[in-house]
């Protein structure tokens, strides 16, 4: 399942990042790693981009790039 | 001595770089890029110089602000780097840390938000902290102007006595050892080049081609290398990219589990969260947003603004008749009096009568700004602006496009990627700004009764439409390729500084300031010689034996296939070049009614087929000189503005063509 998938308030985590060059660097520097948690907060008013936390802080992506982040739902 | 401040964006950088040096800023950009540069002394130092770098995540080789991040370190070696780093979101924080450590380059770090931290119940053990990072760290509070004495009085020492980051490899394991065998490979390529060790060796892991080229390594060394990094790549499982970045985490996380006693979550963010539950609302996010914007469009262009424009503009009237009746007096030769009262302070009086009005409106701004509005609507709009290759960050530039291009040309500084701020650039002046709504006006009465209106939203939106054929077109060819990633921290709401908004309001002022009695002086002049002149440089009695109706004689029939070919609309349209609203008055004087009987009288130069034409090229063609010299400034080169007058005057004359063309096979 991809980060651009997960529902709104669950928490998940990161398995791999894909896409490349600029954004996956990008994604990575931002602290999207593998084995970290994220969980998505809200989406945007049009329907996109998303906005989640990460690292205890907000980041926004869009939902296209966010297809990019494999991931493994938390259980609650 | 130099130094360099760094951090992320929205970890209070401008704040610290204001407490620091005070009022002795110097503004520009780095060279041959979009970047701004700001430097300042620092208070109290007169020796010491501080270079405020753009705010950035990483020193990867891809925006241009990390380009010039990277350069000015390796480059100009400043001779201590001061980190700035939020304590409050510390982890994503440290890991640009790591990589300026490993430039070897002495370091402070200065942790800001700390009493935020404090606040919430956590700590920050810095002596702690300090040793496992290996440099020295002092926490401030940037806003509240607390730690800085010791922060200035730690940085001097550091770059005084060069004590350099203790460690400049964070990697263990495999990675570590892999690290060493490139460091071996590397060592005398390195002092050769004079390139820092440990920053050699991770760009080798990285392949990246701007070090393998300023080291100097033969294709075989390049290759050993590779078999290295390939072998750990497959051991790990990972690839490099997401080797490095993830073994940096690892090193923060172990160090923020030591040092770091987590609190409860902060009540800055949880009313962040709140806020956002309605700013950023499903349903409601989008009208706030249109009303916020109203509003500083009300104030900013009617009631505060306006007013204190009206203000000015009586206080240049009373002066500029005082000076008329003085040097009529004096008796003064008629020219020069025209030359002080016409050109001087007639041009540089229409110009300066909007500086409240800018000054307002950057008020305003950098309220949303400062205070981490903006970075929500980017997030609201982003989606509206995606198609032509633009981040929702743009959006509000663009927007004040309509009140007038100037500002929003300045406004584009806040954006974070050079390509948007150029594109952005671009694409502003295509947003109908106020001061062609008289020539609306005039004409829409004159020709289309009670569909005037319908005309002028019918204009505003053809400027809009044409604005995005052009960005698409633009995101296709020069602007094609890289477009930055859209991945943007939504900071925390903050309640703005003042002093920081003063500052930026100064700087804005500044600069218009400077552009009024510079470039738009100039302009001013030249145009009012035009006008006041003929060929043998006699005064002119008649406005039609000018120079500039010359000049509008010779280009009039360029205009023929839109439509009007009368001399007097060429004129007008180049008097237009100085400030829009002059079209509509040149063409009042050259056809020699006052402004309430121009209508009548255009309607003996135009049909409302060729009106319409006119109103479509008024619309598209090249912005005020005010527009010119602005863009030019933020895009760093005159040969850019030149540019742009260019494609807009051509798409102006094009589209034109196309309309009066068409509507005389259609009508």
């Amino acid at each position: 399942m991809t980060l651009a998938e997960l529902e709104i308030g669950k928490e998940a985590i990161i398995v791999s990042v894909g896409g490349e060059g600029a954004l996956r660097r990008r994604l990575l520097d931002m602290g999207l790693t593998p084995r970290t948690c994220v969980k998505i907060e809200k989406i945007a008013p049009m329907g996109d981009p998303l906005e989640m936390t990460v690292r205890g802080y907000s980041l926004t992506l869009r939902k296209e790039d966010a297809a990019k982040i494999e991931i493994e739902v938390i259980e609650a | 001595m130099i130094y360099a401040l760094i951090g992320n964006q929205n970890c209070g950088k401008t704040t610290l770089f204001n407490q620091l040096t005070g009022s002795n800023q110097h503004v520009g950009n780095f060279p041959g890029v979009t970047v701004e540069k700001k430097s300042g002394v620092i208070k109290g130092h007169p020796d010491e110089e501080v270079v405020d770098l753009p705010g950035i995540y990483s020193i990867t080789p891809y925006s241009n602000e990390e380009i010039v991040t990277r350069d000015f370190l390796l480059k100009e070696k400043p001779n201590a780097i001061i980190n700035i780093l939020d304590a409050t979101n510390i982890e994503r924080n440290l890991y640009l840390s790591l990589q300026l450590m490993e430039l070897g380059i002495p370091m402070v770090i200065a942790l800001n938000m700390m009493d935020e931290v404090r606040h919430n119940g956590g700590t920050i053990h810095v002596h702690r902290m300090q040793k496992a990072l290996g440099v020295p760290i002092v926490p401030i509070s940037a806003s509240r102007n607390e730690g800085i004495a010791e922060l200035v009085e730690t940085v001097l020492k550091v770059a005084r006595e060069a004590i350099v980051p203790e460690k400049t490899c964070f990697f263990e394991g495999e990675l570590a050892h892999c690290c060493q065998s490139i460091a071996y490979q590397l060592e005398s390529h390195a002092k050769k080049a004079d390139i820092p060790l440990s920053f050699a060796v991770t760009k080798l892991i990285e392949m990246d081609a701007d070090t393998i080229h300023a080291l100097a390594l033969s294709d075989n060394e390049v290759n050993l290398i590779e078999h290295l990094v390939q072998d750990l790549e497959k051991s790990l499982q990972l690839d490099r990219y997401a080797i490095l970045a993830d073994r940096r985490y690892v090193f923060i996380e172990k160090v923020t589990a030591e040092c770091v006693v987590k609190g409860k979550t902060s009540k800055e963010r949880q009313r962040s969260i709140q806020i956002d539950t309605i700013l950023t609302h499903k349903y409601l996010g989008i009208p706030i947003f249109i009303v916020i914007m109203l509003v500083v469009f009300f104030l900013s262009f009617n009631v505060i603004g306006q007013t204190l424009s009206d203000w000015m503009s009586s206080g240049i009237d009373w002066l500029t008749d005082c000076v008329a009746m003085a040097l009529a007096n004096y008796g003064m030769n008629p020219v020069v009096q025209s030359l002080v009262i016409d050109g001087v302070f007639a041009g540089i009086g229409s110009v300066i009568t909007f500086l409240p009005i800018v000054v307002t409106l950057f008020f305003f701004l950098s309220l949303l700004e400062d205070s981490g509005y903006m970075a929500r609507v980017a997030f609201v709009m982003d989606k509206l602006l995606r198609k032509i290759g633009l981040s929702g960050r743009s959006f509000v530039p663009l927007l004040i496009g309509f009140g007038c291009s100037v500002p929003a040309i300045m406004a584009t500084r806040t954006l974070s990627s050079e390509r948007d701020r150029k594109m952005t650039i671009m694409l502003t002046p295509f947003m109908s700004c106020s001061a062609k709504l008289p020539i609306y006006a005039v004409f829409t009465s004159a020709f289309f009764g009670v569909y005037a209106p319908y005309v002028m939203i019918l204009l505003y939106i053809l400027g809009m439409v044409i604005g995005i054929i052009t960005g698409l077109v633009l995101n296709g060819t020069s602007f094609k390729g890289n477009p930055v990633p859209f991945v943007m921290e939504l900071p925390n709401y903050r309640l703005p500084s003042l002093k920081t908004v003063l500052h930026l309001m100064w700087d804005k002022a500044k600069d218009f300031l400077v552009k009024a009695f510079t470039v738009i002086f100039m302009a001013t002049l030249v145009i009012w010689f035009l006008q006041t002149f003929d060929l043998r440089l006699n005064v002119v009695s008649d406005s039609k034996d000018s120079l500039l109706a010359l000049i509008g004689q010779f280009f009039a029939p360029l205009f023929r296939p839109l439509g009007f070919t009368d001399w007097r609309v060429a004129t007008s349209l180049m008097a237009g070049f100085s400030a829009k609203e002059a079209v509509v008055s040149t063409l009042a004087v050259l056809t020699g009614t006052s402004m309430e009987g121009l209508g009548l009288a255009l309607q003996s130069l135009f049909t409302p087929l060729s009106a319409f034409a006119f109103l479509v090229f008024t619309l598209l063609y090249t912005p005020c000189i005010a527009t010119i010299s602005a863009a030019s400034k933020e895009l760093g080169s005159w040969l850019r503005g030149l540019k742009i007058m260019l494609m807009q005057t051509g798409i102006a004359w094009i589209v034109g063509f196309l309309v009066y063309q068409l509507g005389q096979l259609l009508l």
